[in-house]
């Protein structure tokens, strides 16, 4: 076992995929040399050079038309969006054209748009948005959202192997977290199947990314106060193990759901309506979700935590649901 | 490509798009389509100046590329009609076709959406040092999209083996091209780019061809992208039931005169290679081929609904 952190994981999945496959080659602004806005390429242009570690410059619309291109022509590209706020500008080609290659032309888009969401550090409304909602409900896009090292690495090799679009979120609060690893890389994780993290027969906790990371925290507090809550990490929004959260609800009756994104109309609402949909007879309260304000991430401290939901927000919230 | 072929291809094109245009007004074929009267001598120009290695793209103006390029006529009718046997089993239409089998890449609806997509192909072609060219075909009103000034700009910065085509008919939708492009011509705006621009007629075959076939050379060897503005006509509305209100019957009765067609008819009439009788018979033969993938796509079955829900992922 060794201890290491999401970046670095992430960083030494991205070598072993380069190695293992010739067609895998990432492009992003200040990839190369500089090693990314967060670090996680740092070094790999030493190892595979400044045409498989690709700096582009500042188009995200056409750094991703162009993974697409030559994606759909025979390559395995993984492009980095330096902030997901950033992502907005790259909607129409991910939306228009890499979503629609499968569906209508019957054509493989092997790429993956890896990009950090999240607030918590004070970078303001631009720099600091969950903007996952966006591609949650367009057909044709899978979407992975990891909470740890181990499943990061799971998932990012799943996802440069998958012949179909996948947005790879790295939660930026994640990336200095420290996590304990086996020293060997995990095997690939499939997608489509969320991970009970934790059981219990309290109520269930539906999380995904840095929520489901302080998912964890809060459980181990809430059973410290008797309380045992099932955590669920979705480890992919799409497609979306609706299964193993209908049946945790038809346990506990009892289901909240985090996101960091503001509440309305995010990926928590959509979780919400099918567990009503699927569960509604054993739920004992309506399903509950605890999400960001509906304001724009505001960049001073204080103002920044009160938009966010925070561990004492779900022990809060978690205490109100089994009561 | 011989002139003979390509003066074949351009009636397949012309007819083609004359069928489609009636089939709408006669409720046949549904939702909406392009197209490109007047155009065919770019789409045929282009096409004979390529290898079967290259690729292409086009935009919701493309039925003229495609078949220049060499689709099947009937597959592409039968994706008009929405059928199983269309290129796209029904789903994608008018403007959502592609071929790989031919280096067709097609269009996905988006003005300029290709432009992007060209440029990754010809990122491909550079890392398997291919030698295969790419063609991006795009308009005057394109030019204007951001992702043309970010697409030519990394093109040109990593030598990418890409020819975008900018088709300017004088149009794009109802904004003529005087009142949409600031600079005076779409191929000025490569000097932005450090990239080789050239303008031609586009009414003419041979002066396409052989245009193309020079940049294609020194894209091949090497000297990285250009742009080719082809200075064309659209004779037909943006798409159909469009009025034409932007514009005069003069100024369309002028443009009718420089038809490419008619161009091409007298090249190869003073060439010899055509009588009156001659192209009389390659008029009719080309029409029955458009008629034949008429047929074939009223004969053929409709998409079944059930067949969309497994198909979303690879």
């Amino acid at each position: 076992m060794r201890t290491i952190t999401f970046t670095h994981m992430l960083r030494e999945t991205l070598a072993a995929e380069l190695r293992r496959d010739p067609s895998v080659f990432l492009m992003g602004e200040d990839i190369g040399v500089y090693g990314g806005a967060f670090g996680v390429t740092r070094g790999l242009i030493d190892e595979f050079g400044p045409e498989r570690v690709r700096d582009t410059p500042i188009s995200e619309q056409a750094i991703a038309g162009i993974a697409i291109g030559a994606a759909v022509a025979g390559q395995r590209p993984v492009i980095e969006i330096m902030f997901m706020d950033f992502i907005t500008l790259a909607v129409d080609q991910l939306v228009n054209m890499a979503a629609k290659l499968h569906p209508i032309y019957g054509l493989q888009c092997p790429l993956v748009i890896r990009t950090p969401p999240g607030g918590g550090r004070g970078y303001g409304a631009t720099h600091s948005q969950s903007l996952e909602r966006l591609f949650a409900g367009v057909p044709g896009i899978k979407i992975a959202a990891p909470s740890n090292a181990l499943d990061a690495s799971g998932l990012l090799q799943t996802a440069i192997r998958d012949n179909n679009p996948v947005l790879f979120l790295e939660h930026k609060l994640l990336y200095p977290h420290r996590f304990e690893v086996p020293d060997e890389l995990p095997s690939p994780i499939p997608f489509g199947h969320a991970k009970i993290v934790r059981q219990g027969e309290d109520l269930t906790i539906v999380a995904w990314s840095h929520m489901a990371f302080a998912a964890r925290q809060a459980a181990a507090k809430l059973a410290a106060e008797g309380i045992e809550a099932e955590v669920i990490d979705l480890l992919t929004l799409s497609p979306l193990d609706i299964g193993t959260i209908v049946e945790s609800a038809q346990t506990t009756g009892r289901v909240l759901v985090l996101e960091e994104g503001p509440k309305t109309g995010g990926f928590s609402a959509e979780i919400a309506a099918q567990i009503m949909e699927q569960a509604h007879d054993y739920l004992e309260k309506p399903v509950r979700r605890l999400a960001g304000a509906d304001f724009p991430v505001p960049s001073a401290k204080n103002l920044e935590a009160a938009c966010l939901p925070s561990l004492h927000d779900i022990l809060v919230n978690a205490r109100e649901l089994v009561s | 490509m011989d002139a003979l072929k390509a003066y074949s291809l351009m009636l397949t094109i012309r007819f083609f798009e004359e069928a489609i245009e009636r089939l709408f007004l006669e409720g046949r074929i549904m939702g909406t389509a392009h197209t490109c009267i007047g155009q065919e001598a770019v789409a045929v120009g282009v096409a004979a100046a390529l290898e079967p290695r290259d690729a292409m793209t086009t935009t919701h103006r493309g039925h003229g590329h495609f078949l220049a390029r060499g689709a099947d006529a009937g597959r592409a009718m039968a994706e008009l009609f929405g059928r199983e046997t269309g290129y796209s089993r029904g789903r994608g239409g008018s403007q959502m076709m592609m071929d790989p089998a031919i280096g067709f890449y097609g269009a996905n609806g988006i003005t300029g959406g290709s432009i992007p997509f060209a440029t990754g192909v010809a990122l491909d072609a550079k890392i398997r040092g291919s030698g295969r060219l790419t063609v991006c075909f795009f308009g005057d009103g394109a030019s204007n999209q951001g992702l043309f000034h970010e697409s030519l700009n990394i093109a040109a910065l990593w030598r990418l083996p890409v020819l975008y085509v900018a088709e300017n008919n004088g149009y794009a939708m109802s904004t003529s091209t005087r009142r949409g492009v600031a600079s005076a011509h779409i191929a000025d705006r490569t000097a932005a780019y450090g990239m080789t621009g050239r303008s031609v007629d586009g009414n003419d075959f041979f002066a396409v061809r052989d245009a193309v076939a020079a940049l294609a050379a020194d894209i091949r060897s090497g000297k990285g992208p250009a742009l080719l503005e082809c200075l064309t006509y659209r004779l037909s509305g943006h798409s159909r039931g469009d009025p034409r209100v932007y514009r005069t019957r003069e100024e369309e009765a002028d443009a009718w005169k420089n038809d490419p067609l008619l161009r091409m008819e007298a090249h190869l009439k003073s060439d010899g290679l055509l009588s009156d009788a001659a192209i009389a018979d390659a008029r009719r033969d080309a029409q029955a081929r458009i008629d034949a993938a008429v047929r074939f796509s009223e004969e053929s079955p409709l998409p079944d609904p059930a067949s969309l829900r497994n198909d979303l992922f690879a």
